[in-house]
């Protein structure tokens, strides 16, 4: 039973890398259409332009959703087959935090427009699936007594959705960056290859949509610090002792606060909070990958 | 218009001339002043929050000391050279050192010096009245508009008010008589103005103090506590007093007296392993300790510890933290009486448990005689001939020994691990390149020394655990402070501040025009939609809405 259900999530997740690996060459598409379409330079300074109908994109959505369903399923039929929380070693962490950026990708949708920002989210997801998937598949275990506690349920969700967040706030920072170099290039009537952000909000409106979703972010990362405290008192007798995977949970948090705090200091908000926002989800999926494989620590035995 | 106090280089304070900042003649007190300033500035709050990530992270390239004292020993065996310069920089005490806590010492000066003044402006302003309406709502970021006829432009303000407040605005009314010469000549108005969201900045200051709090009660908890471990195996019990610990770290300010006498014997422990699942198989799937507490002047009382399930007791906490076999042994001399009869804990090598113990025997034998144990749960032979365990449970346990007799070193008063065997004034009698093999055991088997010095009986298998016992008296508060924090965080990111203004005036033909006006102080993504709904809501108040 348990075999032939873990058989059907791995199908249910390759179909799922399928469809969205073609809702990323539509999103892409659409992305590249809006460069055709961008009026000469300089005759339309900062405008924002409302994104009209665009099927690409809207076909590219369509099949997100279908790819988050089997995902869905994948990792559903997963956690049944191991009678526990589907995050508990590096495949399971990156089947479930993806589902999770899709998830918060789609949920964002739903308040505002943001299938530009289609491109990175499927192009991320494959990438960390398709390593996960063909690098770090493991078969089901049990779990060991350390991390048999409903602890794992709460910090390691918790940590995912913040994750979620934060990848969505590094992309649209990112998007903030380069529409920041167009519109200097378009105000200074320059040639720019950038031409395809015309459609996209501009770059005020960007950061604002970024800083939202980080400090959603950042509260549940602030929650998943002393959840993951909480629990490391029960499991190792102390809430806090810099082990590694602490230390850079530590790391993440103070850059995000950084953050928080630059884009209230003059002179930073802008193109450096930007910068600081990029370099805290950098830390986030340092801290997902080299940590967890390269380094040693407590946290070592959550298994590759 | 009156702002939020904030340090001068906040976005929302008026730009200064910088120029006037460094001024040659400023004399100390100037200085200090400029020194200060320039601490509780957004900017440096900015900087040292971002050196502190920095400097976090050294402490997990190179092993640490607090966490992880072997793979510092590791370390300098492995890196002779570098090993040392890098002590000198606290690399392996990164979070103690002197440079990382400068750092954070620093931050919540500033801290605390950005926090103080805005504490008492917030006070100041929690009780001042909304400020005054602007002349010119129109150039105000939200503005809406709505004409009415047949009503009073008093009944329109009133309504105007009562719908402010009941979206919980504080308001005050303040009248603008018709001003101005010519053309810019604007209209009497009657005004209200209001102000909503003060908790935001709340919220924001109790984040920030309770960040003060979390770093005072992490300060002051490693000082009063302690922290102890203690193996016992089986059977055994342990008495919470100084001597009966393996180790013990006491805080700077621990008074012994402080510790509550209770003792905890082990009667028994399990341990379950996978089985069926063939990918996991001998994996440890849970641990259970059985024990007997008993607080003196207390009736004893039967608990179990588990792995994420500590034990508390009188203002301690137990922790199930290592587990491993321990094997009864007797030790007879050449006459047949008992020189030793103990079980002995064995350190767990690997993941199924081969396991390494060291029995003394200093009194009693012709010779002082030492024992290298291992144990074997499930014992299997390699190719080499070497055996090793292939299952951590108790299927077909083996125990070997290795004899060595001389000096055990015990009489120079020097402190000696239980774990760890002198050899250096010893003659090794059996074993590996010794005369004879190791002597080698199964349950209930007993066999002679070597040299006629007597014989060992290996009597049976126990289970030992190791407990770690803590006392942190803060962490209550630690945990206390952090909620506080995000409970201050939630607010004061969730929570809008804004200003509306709501101004009547009364037109020419009877009807009276009211304006709506917002304006957001901090992020306030919903300041347009809030402008718009005061509207609406004025609007129905007023018995006007169509629908
Ligand atoms: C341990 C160090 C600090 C941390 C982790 C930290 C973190 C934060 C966070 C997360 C926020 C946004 C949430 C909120 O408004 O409550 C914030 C806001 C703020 N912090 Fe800090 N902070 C620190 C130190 C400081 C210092 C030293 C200053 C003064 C120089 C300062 C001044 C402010 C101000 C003025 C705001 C409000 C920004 C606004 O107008 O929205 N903070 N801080």
């Amino acid at each position: 039973m348990t075999d032939t259900l873990s058989e059907y999530s791995v199908l249910a997740l390759y179909s799922a890398m399928a469809i969205y690996a073609i809702a990323f060459v539509l999103f892409t598409l659409d992305l590249a259409k809006g460069a055709s379409g961008d009026p000469v330079a300089g005759a339309e300074a900062q405008k924002v332009v409302v994104p009209e109908r665009r099927k690409l994109a809207r076909v590219a959505m369509a099949l997100t959703v279908i790819g988050f369903a089997l995902q869905f399923a994948a990792t559903l039929m997963r956690g049944v087959a191991a009678s526990r929380v589907p995050w508990a070693n590096m495949y399971e962490f990156a089947m479930t935090g993806t589902l999770i950026i899709v998830a918060v990708f789609l949920l964002v949708n739903l308040k505002w427009d943001m299938k530009f920002l289609g491109s990175f989210v499927t192009g991320l997801v494959l990438l960390l699936l398709g390593l996960a998937a063909t690098r770090y598949y493991v078969e089901i275990v049990p779990l060991p007594p350390a991390l048999q506690s409903y602890w794992l349920v709460i910090h390691v969700f918790v940590a995912t959705l913040a994750t979620g967040f934060f990848a969505l706030g590094f992309a649209l920072s990112l998007m903030q960056l380069l529409q920041t170099k167009r519109e200097l290039a378009v105000a200074a009537k320059e040639k720019t290859r950038l031409a395809f952000l015309t459609r996209l909000p501009d770059s005020v409106q960007l950061e604002n949509y970024a800083y939202r979703l980080i400090i959603i972010g950042f509260v549940l990362w602030t929650f998943t610090l002393i959840a993951g405290a909480i629990w490391a008192e029960k499991a190792w007798g102390r809430y806090w002792g810099w082990d590694t995977k602490e230390v850079w949970t530590f790391i993440i948090w103070t850059i995000y606060a950084g953050y928080i705090h630059a884009r209230s200091t003059r002179g930073w908000r802008g193109t450096r909070s930007a910068w600081l926002a990029m370099i805290g989800f950098a830390a986030v999926i340092f801290n997902f990958t080299v940590v967890n494989i390269f380094f040693k620590g407590l946290h070592a035995y959550s298994g590759l | 218009m009156e702002t939020l106090s904030r340090p001068s280089d906040h976005i929302d304070s008026a730009p200064q001339r910088d120029a006037k900042i460094v001024n040659p003649n400023l004399g100390v007190v100037g200085w200090l002043r400029w020194f200060w300033r320039q601490l509780t500035s957004m900017r440096t709050a900015l900087l040292l929050l971002l050196l502190l990530a920095i400097a976090a992270v050294p402490g997990s390239l190179v092993p640490q000391r607090s966490s992880d004292p072997n793979g510092v020993s590791q370390y300098f065996a492995d890196y002779k050279d570098t090993a040392p310069i890098l002590d000198q920089f606290q690399m392996f005490d990164v979070y103690t050192s002197a440079w990382f806590s400068a750092i954070y010492l620093l931050l919540f000066i500033s801290l605390i010096g950005c926090v103080l003044p805005r504490t008492k402006h917030h006070i100041e302003a929690l009780q001042a009245q909304p400020p005054v309406t602007p002349a010119n709502l129109v150039r105000l970021p939200a503005y809406a508009q709505l004409t009415i006829a047949g009503k009073s432009a008093e009944e329109v303000l009133e309504a105007a008010r009562k719908v402010l407040k009941a979206d919980r605005y504080r308001v005050a009314r303040y009248d603008r008589a018709a001003g101005g010469t010519g053309k810019l000549k604007s209209e009497a108005a009657i005004t209200v103005s209001a102000e909503r969201g003060y908790m935001r900045e709340t919220g924001n200051l109790i984040f920030h103090f309770a960040l003060v709090g979390v770093l005072i009660a992490v300060g002051f908890g490693g000082g009063f506590g302690f922290a102890g471990q203690r193996a016992i195996y089986e059977g055994q019990a342990f008495t919470n007093s100084l001597i009966a610990f393996d180790s013990f770290n006491p805080g700077r300010f621990f008074n012994s007296a402080n510790l509550t006498p209770y003792t905890i014997q082990l009667d028994k422990f399990t341990a379950v392993y996978e089985e069926k699942n063939s990918n996991a198989i001998g994996q440890p799937v849970d641990f259970t300790a059985e024990v007997t507490t008993q607080i003196q002047g207390e009736a004893p009382q039967q608990q179990t510890i588990k792995v994420n399930e500590p034990l508390r007791i009188a203002g301690t906490d137990v922790y199930l933290l290592g587990n491993g076999y321990a094997p009864t042994i007797t030790v007879r001399d050449a006459e047949g009486n008992v020189v030793f009869t103990d079980s002995v804990n064995f350190l767990p090598q690997d993941k199924n448990l081969t396991s390494l113990g060291v029995i003394k025997l200093p009194d009693g034998l012709a010779e002082q005689v030492g024992l290298i144990g291992f144990f074997y749960p499930t014992v299997s032979e390699g190719h080499s001939g070497a055996y090793f365990s292939m299952y951590p449970d108790l299927i077909d346990p083996r125990l070997t020994l290795d004899v060595y007799a001389g000096d055990l070193g015990l009489d120079e008063g020097i402190p000696r691990s239980v774990y760890a065997l002198d050899t250096a004034d010893m003659t090794k009698l059996a074993g590996r390149k010794a005369p004879q093999k190791s002597l080698e055991f199964s349950i209930g088997e007993t066999v002679e020394l070597p040299n006629g010095l007597g014989s060992v009986t290996f009597d049976g298998v126990k289970r030992f655990v190791s407990l770690d016992i803590h006392r942190d008296p803060t962490q209550g508060w630690v945990l206390v402070f952090s909620l506080s924090a995000l409970a201050g965080l939630l607010i004061s990111l969730f929570i809008p501040r804004r200003r509306m203004w709501v101004s009547v005036t009364e037109n020419s033909d009877g009807s009276v025009t009211a304006e709506c006006a917002g304006l957001a102080r901090g992020d306030d993504p919903t300041l347009d939609t809030a402008v718009n709904a005061l509207k609406d809501k004025l609007e129905r108040a007023l018995g006007l809405t169509r629908d």
